[in-house]
């Protein structure tokens, strides 16, 4: 039976209550009749032979790509980069899509003779990762070959020997990325694309980016004309990675992109009914939920968090493809819209989300506030196509328990932002003025480089992620959150569901049209 | 009343002439000399002030009797002609009361010689005065004012032969009548006597103390108890309380502090022996007692020599109308009675409801010394007049509870939340109960206390721990209320104002009114709602209007001042002020780093089995501990462990950090203070924090040869008052001020470094630093720890590499066997 694809159901009488995440637990809602469901495809079915299709798409590359092997030359110098600890969500089970991906390339390059051969993990200004997480992305095969003889790199985007700029784009973009990337023969990078902004020229013009790059399109004034990021042809941020890939692949840097797309099975067999649709859960699902959630309400929030993000998911290839990035990117484009897709009639005026206790920037640890804004206003408001689901002025309603929690180690600058930026203002243009100061700050810049801490300027990020919802949005009610730290944010602070809809009804009028984005899975929305 | 006994208007009998005032500077000697200056315009006053160190007496005078409020009011009326008054009727001599001769020099005898009255009215007020200072101050004070006027007496009479021997008005007190019940009359002790009394009262007891003995006995007890005070074993138990209060605070301030407690002791005992003295032979306390010997001592020595009239308020309380409604000085005795019992502290006070309680204005006695001065000495002798509301005017104490209670329930005071306390009611049980109930309430608490103090916690239950203690002490008040007035609220004398009031009669009509002494005019209902009560809760500090607590604006001023850019510099402990970790733990994490599972929890086992210990040692002497706990360093490979102590930094540290602790070095830093690092944490271990610093001081190891490290320090950590001089060093070679500096630590033994800035703040406390902070209210921060944390201090699993340290190996199988293995002995050492 071939998987089904993703609807939309409306609420009715017999419609059970709906589930929604809620961090490090769940609610079951009770949401109004005639609200709309919004449900992904069911997960598409797994290539058979993951290997197989790997070594096939690098022997058959798409574009004006020559087949990897034939790239391989002894004496050549090769760099391999990959996406970091930020994909794919949850961390899935060993072995990692990477580990797979990467251990074909050394392969080839292996039966080429080449031996001047670096992996760099394309952090941009993301965590280091720690030598458990890169041992569990490319196995312990080739990390205990490289790591050792400091061949398995980590992007460090503020030593400036690493860097090297490569000139403007037509747009004056400084365009300045990993000097050994740059400098090699060939670059191979290895993606997951697990949404569609994932990929393509993005890889190497953000992920082995400097500041000085990434200042071009990170930025207020980009996101806000990004409708949305996650739709590559209304996305400026999307044009402006492409302005500098285009560069890039000008200056002469040859990259030969892997890109790999996973299906929705995101959760393992005790999780399951986070996937399926409420009323077709089975006696076990409920018993399993009703477990579940007992169980974490239980248990202290540090441990349920631990105990959460030791979580792999069971996520399965769906299609790898190889070769020129462009010609790359537009099919696996394709298969994530193919994933994720589901059409909509028309917008709503209040849109429901429940927010999981994970998102790209807090793996292994705490899902602070200013990542709560940015996974439900950056990531889950702009998974749409076409329109915005929410119409202008309309109220996006999250559920999440938001604590005033930081991890000091991943997020140092993140605590100042809040305490210090937040506090001012929570406008996005405003809140740039800040930025400066906090990018070059010696001692965020000290704990990116040596620690594991996120760089000094990426709450800015987080929050500029936002900017497109914030501008667009009537209001924003987080139900069940801290209210000092809701309201920090400048959102509206809720007990219930229903309080937050009546609160909402203030902003869009008696008997708003309500639609949900369920999730798990990731869905986005093909907005008519 | 025959027309010759009426007195000639007061101003004009006293225009023209000098009053000599001692005790001026207090509640009743700063009301004297306003009322002179402001009611008596033709007469000059000269104050009699023992100088400070500081400050000279002329210098005193201005500071703390002419800036007083109690001259509002003239300076109102006078405006730009205050100071001409001032200058051309008031002046200071130099002098001090427990002095023989008064301490006076040549100018200061000439002007006791010129005074023609001299009212005395310095005394040690307090009723738990120590015995030897009420015995020269109340006792011998008296006969030596008269015994130095006497002297000048002849340099009177030749500069002055026109002018009368100098009239002596002595304040005492209408309390040397004693525990005695029913009438007392303002009679003298002699009079008493030559009266042929025979019922035994306080005037026969007076009679038969041998006053040169009691004064002998006096001074020999505070010999004695000098000596006694540094007997070794007192002085070991001064030292042992001072070490509990403060911890491993250094040698200096341990000393500072146990010579403090032995001061107090002697202070204690005298006090206690004055009262104990004064209660076996009838006074209610050693004021009462030493003012009645110092009446007699005065009499007897002077009564024939020196004109003098004796004047014995009762309990003086705040002003009826002169200067103004109201008028207080100081803090009293009825006062913090009334506070606590407003605050709902006092439950209970011992008294009998009916009893008398005799309070006067300040303005009457005022008013009846003047009159005294005028009307001049009595020519039998030595007479004394009360000056006291009991018999003309009674209030009662019952009555006088509920004035008060209604006057709260109508303007209660406000708790910190900014709620009205409910005042509870008194069901006047006798002293004994009282006493009792107090008692056991304070006992109670300080077992409390002394079992938290000993509890090693931090931060807001640390807080807790100085909540009890401050109720403790509030206890502890209440119980010395309830010692010290308890008494006169269970007094049964009544004390007769005859004379008073025939002195009252002998004025004029207008005298009558402007120098009003009369006790029938105070309406009581409405001098304790209207005049008294007003006054004592704007005294009081108390929180009279509701609303949010201030102590948040109070924290947050001190912030403010903290993070000013005026600061110079910012000097931070490291444990458990900016990171919540310790030593072990860094080492527990290091030592673990490259082992395979199975031995890291048998390490970890062994840190355990040695952590009370370690603690105890590094209670008692931090130094100690470091020297000791670091020799387990000996043979680690030195690179590695560098290698190693940046991963330390963010896998432990930086996630055990206080992040508003970072933050706040670095917001000193944008403010361009200079920031220090005191630890004594070892170099390669703070290394990553280096950029947050300008300075650190830190331990480190020696390294041989082979690039091991040897266990020995090459450089000592500084700890206790090394600390404070570091600090102090770098401060002065860098030319900053310490007295600009803010320090922050988190435990008693940082006092050194805490007391040597100018701005200290104390970092989620320990119990004993806790309870310092808020006695010495420094500002407090409680920082919390960031969300994340990990459980154990455990590298991450090395799955490469294991026994990488070697010297390890040997650790885990004298561990396995029992043995003592790395650092051996000394776990023991720690131990011992």
């Amino acid at each position: 039976m071939s998987p089904r694809p993703g609807f939309v159901l409306e609420v009715d009488r017999s419609t059970p209550p709906t589930l929604f995440w809620h961090g490090e637990g769940f609610r079951l809602e009770r949401l109004p009749e005639g609200t709309r469901l919004l449900y992904g495809p069911e997960p598409l079915d797994p290539l058979p032979d993951p290997v197989s299709a790997i070594r096939h798409a690098l022997l058959h590359p798409l574009g004006d790509s020559a087949p990897l092997p034939e790239l391989l030359v002894p004496g050549m110098k090769l760099t391999i980069a990959f996406d970091d600890v930020s994909l794919p969500l949850p961390p899935m089970r060993r072995p990692d899509v990477r580990q797979l991906v990467v251990e074909q390339v050394l392969d080839f390059a292996a039966e080429a003779g080449v031996d001047d051969v670096v992996l760099i993990a394309a952090l941009a200004l993301h965590r280091r990762m720690t030598d458990a997480e890169l041992r569990h992305a490319l196995g312990d095969r080739v990390f205990d070959a490289f790591a050792p003889h400091d061949l398995l790199r980590q992007h460090d985007a503020e030593d400036p020997s690493q860097l090297v700029h490569l000139g403007l784009t037509d747009q004056d973009e400084d365009v300045e990325i990993n000097k050994r990337a740059a400098e090699s023969d060939l670059l191979v990078y290895v993606n997951i694309n697990l949404v569609p902004m994932d990929g393509g020229h993005k890889s190497v013009a953000t992920g082995l980016a400097s500041y000085r790059s990434l200042k071009h399109h990170h930025n207020a004034r980009t996101m806000q004309h990004s409708r949305s990021f996650m739709d590559q042809e209304h996305s400026e941020l999307h044009s402006s990675n492409w302005r500098m890939g285009r560069h890039i692949a000008a200056s002469g840097v040859k990259v030969f992109q892997i890109e790999t797309t996973l299906n929705t099975d995101t959760f393992p067999e005790q999780f399951r009914f986070l996937m399926r649709r409420e009323w077709e859960w089975s006696p076990r699902d409920r018993a399993a939920f009703l477990a579940s959630s007992a169980a974490l309400a239980r248990t202290p929030p540090r441990l349920a968090r631990s105990i959460l993000h030791s979580i792999r998911s069971p996520q399965k290839m769906t299609s790898v493809q190889a070769g020129e990035v462009e010609a790359v990117h537009a099919r696996t484009t394709a298969n994530v819209y193919a994933q994720q897709l589901v059409e909509v009639d028309g917008q709503t005026d209040v849109l429901t989300m429940g927010l999981p206790y994970i998102c790209p920037y807090n793996v292994n640890s705490i899902m602070n506030p200013i990542l709560v804004a940015c996974l439900g206003l950056g990531y889950f408001f702009n998974m749409y196509r076409g329109e915005p689901l929410v119409r202008e002025g309309g109220v996006v309603v999250m559920s999440h328990p938001t604590p005033w929690e930081f991890n000091p180690v991943h997020h140092p600058s993140y605590i100042d932002f809040f305490e210090q930026v937040l506090s001012e203002t929570t406008d996005p243009i405003e809140v740039g003025k800040f930025e400066e100061a906090f990018a070059t700050d010696p001692w965020y810049v000290h704990l990116y480089r040596t620690g594991h801490a996120y760089h000094g300027v990426h709450p800015f990020y987080m929050w500029y992620w936002c900017a497109h919802a914030l501008a667009h949005l009537g209001a924003v009610i987080v139900v069940g959150g801290d209210r000092a730290a809701v309201r920090r944010l400048g959102f509206t602070p809720a007990t219930t569901m229903a309080d937050a809809l009546e609160m909402a009804r203030d902003v869009v009028g008696p008997d708003p049209t309500i639609t949900h984005l369920h999730s798990p899975p990731l869905v986005m929305a093909d907005v008519r | 009343m025959p027309e010759d006994r009426l007195l000639s208007p007061v101003a004009e009998t006293l225009a023209g002439r000098h009053v000599l005032v001692t005790g001026a500077t207090g509640f009743l000697g700063t009301a004297l000399v306003e009322r002179i200056l402001r009611s008596v315009p033709g007469c000059r006053v000269t104050v009699l002030v023992r100088p400070t160190r500081r400050l000279d007496a002329p210098a005193r005078a201005r500071r703390e009797i002419l800036r007083n409020d109690c001259f509002d009011r003239l300076r109102a009326e006078l405006g730009d002609g205050f100071d001409d008054v001032v200058a051309a009727r008031f002046s200071a001599v130099s002098g001090d009361i427990s002095s023989e001769g008064l301490g006076l020099d040549d100018e200061g005898r000439a002007v006791l010689a010129d005074a023609d009255v001299v009212v005395h009215s310095a005394a040690a007020v307090a009723f738990d005065a120590p015995l030897d200072t009420a015995v020269e101050v109340n006792l011998l004070g008296p006969a030596r004012v008269a015994a130095t006027i006497a002297g000048a007496a002849e340099d009177r009479r030749t500069a002055h032969p026109d002018k009368a021997p100098t009239h002596l008005v002595s304040v005492s007190t209408a309390y040397v009548a004693g525990t005695h019940q029913g009438e007392a009359t303002e009679t003298l002790y002699d009079e008493a006597r030559r009266s042929g009394a025979r019922a035994r009262t306080h005037t026969t007891v007076t009679t038969e103390v041998d006053i040169d003995a009691e004064v002998r006995s006096a001074r020999r007890l505070r010999a004695d108890l000098e000596t006694e005070s540094r007997r070794a074993d007192r002085l070991a138990q001064f030292t042992k309380v001072a070490r509990r209060e403060l911890g491993a605070a250094g040698v200096h301030l341990l000393a500072e502090r146990a010579e403090k407690l032995r001061d107090d002791w002697i202070h204690d005992r005298l006090v206690e022996a004055g009262s104990t003295r004064a209660r076996a032979l009838g006074w209610p306390d050693a004021y009462a007692f030493t003012k009645a010997l110092g009446e007699r001592a005065l009499v007897d020595g002077y009564g024939a020599t020196v004109p003098m009239t004796v004047v014995r308020p009762s309990v003086i309380e705040s002003a009826l109308a002169e200067p103004r409604p109201g008028w207080i000085r100081g803090f009293r005795m009825a006062e913090p009675i009334i506070v606590s019992y407003a605050r709902g502290l006092l439950k209970e006070f011992p008294g009998l409801p009916e009893g008398i309680i005799d309070v006067i204005p300040v303005d009457l006695v005022v008013a009846a010394i003047i009159a005294v001065a005028a009307a001049g000495p009595e020519e039998a002798g030595p007479s004394v007049v009360h000056v006291a509301s009991g018999v003309r005017n009674p209030l009662r104490y019952g009555q006088l509870v509920s004035l008060v209670q209604e006057w709260f329930t109508a303007h209660p005071l406000y708790d910190s939340h900014g709620q009205p306390i409910v005042v509870p009611d008194w069901s006047f049980p006798g002293h004994g109960r009282v006493q009792r109930q107090l008692t056991r309430a304070t006992q109670a608490l300080r077992l409390g206390e002394r079992v938290l103090g000993s509890l090693p916690v931090r931060g807001r239950q640390a807080d807790l721990a100085a909540g009890i203690e401050e109720r403790r002490d509030r206890a502890e008040r209440a119980l010395s209320y309830v010692d010290l007035y308890g008494a006169y609220t269970e007094t049964e004398a009544r004390f007769r104002v005859d004379r008073l009031l025939e002195l009252y009669e002998r004025l004029t009509p207008e005298d009558r009114g402007a120098f009003c002494f009369d006790p029938a005019v105070v309406d009581w209902p409405s001098y304790v709602h209207d005049v008294h009560l007003p006054s004592v809760v704007a005294h009081a500090r108390v929180r009279s209007t509701p609303g949010r607590s201030t102590s948040v604006d109070r924290s947050e001023r001190a912030r403010h001042a903290i993070l000013s850019p005026e600061r110079h510099l910012a000097a931070f402990d490291l444990e458990n002020t900016l990171i919540a970790s310790n030593v072990v733990e860094s080492y527990a994490w290091l030592a673990t780093r490259h082992l395979p599972a199975g031995d890291r929890a048998l390490l970890a086992a062994r840190i355990l089995r040695d952590a009370p210990a370690l603690l105890a040692l590094d209670r008692r002497d931090r130094g100690d501990f470091l020297r000791t706990f670091y020799r387990r360093y000996q043979d680690a490979p030195a690179a590695l462990l560098q290698q190693d102590a940046m991963e330390l930094f963010h896998d432990l540290l930086l996630a055990k950090s206080f992040p508003a602790g970072i933050a706040r070095v670095r917001a000193h830093r944008a403010l361009g203070h200079r920031t220090v690092l005191i630890t004594g944490a070892l170099d390669f271990v703070v290394e990553p924090m280096r950029p947050l610093f300008d300075e650190v001081v830190c331990a480190s190891l020696g390294v041989d040869g082979q690039g091991r490290f040897t266990g020995r320090l090459d450089t000592l950590p500084p700890t206790g008052e090394a600390r404070a001089l570091v600090l102090a060093e770098y401060a002065a070679a860098e030319g900053l001020d310490l007295g600009e500096s803010v320090a922050y630590a988190d435990s008693a033994s940082d006092l050194p470094l805490l007391e040597c800035v100018g701005f200290p703040v104390a970092v989620n406390p320990e119990s004993r630093l806790a309870a310092l902070a808020r006695r010495r209210g420094w500002h407090v921060e409680h920082w919390d720890k960031a969300g994340s944390r990990p459980a154990l201090p455990m590298g991450p699993l090395d799955r490469q590499v294991s026994r990488w340290w070697a010297r390890l190996d040997g650790l885990l199988d004298d561990v396995a066997t029992g043995g003592t293995g790395l650092g051996r002995g000394r776990a023991k050492a720690g131990a011992r």
